[in-house]
């Protein structure tokens, strides 16, 4: 049961989202430029950033519904996602994407843990600022929602159907939406 | 901030918001909130900033704000607040480690749905902005008179209004 009264019905962070609108606002904006705005990483790499830092964090909601929006924004390959959660050391993605997990892993334990040798391996892999950046700031705001949506002790649905459902949804109509 | 203005919009909404907005906590009890959060989180401009903003607004009473950083339980303010203050540690270390007792005791203290809400919240939001000063290294002064000047811009201004603006 969460821990404040919630408006009913509605799932992990949307019941938040309902109970203070003028948070919810900016939180929404947040993750739509970080996760759908213009990037040379692509929705996919980005949501799976999140989905790993969320997995980390155990927060089984925002795991399970980023896991399915990656896997939408990939095809339908969670396979892909699940690698990455579990390995993303030894997962099949570019050695760009693998240092920018890296360097959000080591956010996600604190900001603090980030070496300049992690910076400098990304570097070496292509990465750009803003990409580094990107990948500082998804981990940062993960470990907010995360915290947020368990913190609050929201409703966490168990079934996976209801997860691709909405992962379809964040992938295809993003995190700002009218009458949401 | 000023690297992406295209994060830093909803940011300092979200910031002007929750510590800013109209409340029945104070702008003062906010900070304090924010700069306990960013002491555990070992952050040390957001710490030396936020303590800044929170003794701006305690009319500079920095003493109050180093005894909520290091003994929130020995200092004095309200039993409400103590409360809040050990949720928003909580949620800090995991949002799992709230428990019930956390806030049936900071109900029994008068602390609304609103004021637990935005304590969770504003330890969450203080979990990302110290990890994202810190994730990327950035430059913190160590002159705490700069820390006073710039907490008064904010106080007086709010954060989107203060933000350094980089080249644009």
């Amino acid at each position: 049961m969460p821990h404040i009264s919630l408006p009913e019905g509605l799932p992990g962070i949307t019941s938040g989202f309902a109970f203070r609108p003028e948070t919810a606002k900016p939180m929404r904006e947040l993750a739509e430029v970080l996760l759908r705005g213009a990037n040379t990483l692509t929705s996919g790499e980005r949501e799976m950033i999140a989905t790993l830092v969320s997995d980390r964090n155990a927060c089984h909601f925002c795991q399970a519904s980023h896991r399915a929006a990656a896997a939408h924004h990939l095809g339908g390959n969670y396979e892909l996602v699940d690698a990455v959660t579990r390995d993303f050391q030894s997962a099949p993605v570019s050695p760009k994407l693998r240092a920018l997990m890296a360097i959000a892993a080591k956010v996600q334990e604190g900001g603090r843990q980030v070496a300049a040798s992690d910076i400098e391996r990304a570097r070496a892999a292509g990465a750009t600022d803003v990409e580094i950046h990107d990948a500082v700031l998804i981990a940062a705001a993960f470990c907010m929602f995360n915290r947020y949506v368990d913190g609050l002790a929201t409703f966490t649905p168990h079934d996976e159907q209801a997860y691709d459902q909405m992962g379809q949804r964040m992938a295809s109509e993003g995190y700002v939406r009218r009458n949401a | 901030m000023a690297f992406r203005p295209e994060t830093a919009k909803p940011l300092n909404e979200l910031v002007d918001v929750l510590l800013r907005g109209p409340h029945t906590l104070t702008q003062a009890e906010r900070e304090l909130i924010a700069t306990y959060v960013s002491a555990q989180n070992e952050c040390r401009y957001c710490q030396t900033i936020h303590g800044a903003i929170a003794a701006h607004h305690l009319r500079g009473n920095e003493d109050l704000v180093v005894k909520v950083k290091t003994d929130p339980e020995q200092a004095p303010i309200s039993d409400k607040l103590k409360a809040l203050l050990v949720i928003a540690r909580k949620t800090a270390e995991s949002g799992k480690a709230v428990t019930p007792d956390d806030i049936a005791r900071a109900r029994e203290r008068g602390a609304t749905d609103l004021e637990i809400h935005d304590s969770v919240l504003i330890a969450a939001v203080f979990c990302m902005c110290n990890r994202y000063v810190d994730g990327l290294a950035t430059w913190a002064p160590e002159d705490p008179d700069f820390y006073r000047q710039r907490a008064a811009i904010v106080a007086r201004n709010g954060y989107a209004a203060s933000t350094i603006q980089g080249p644009s």
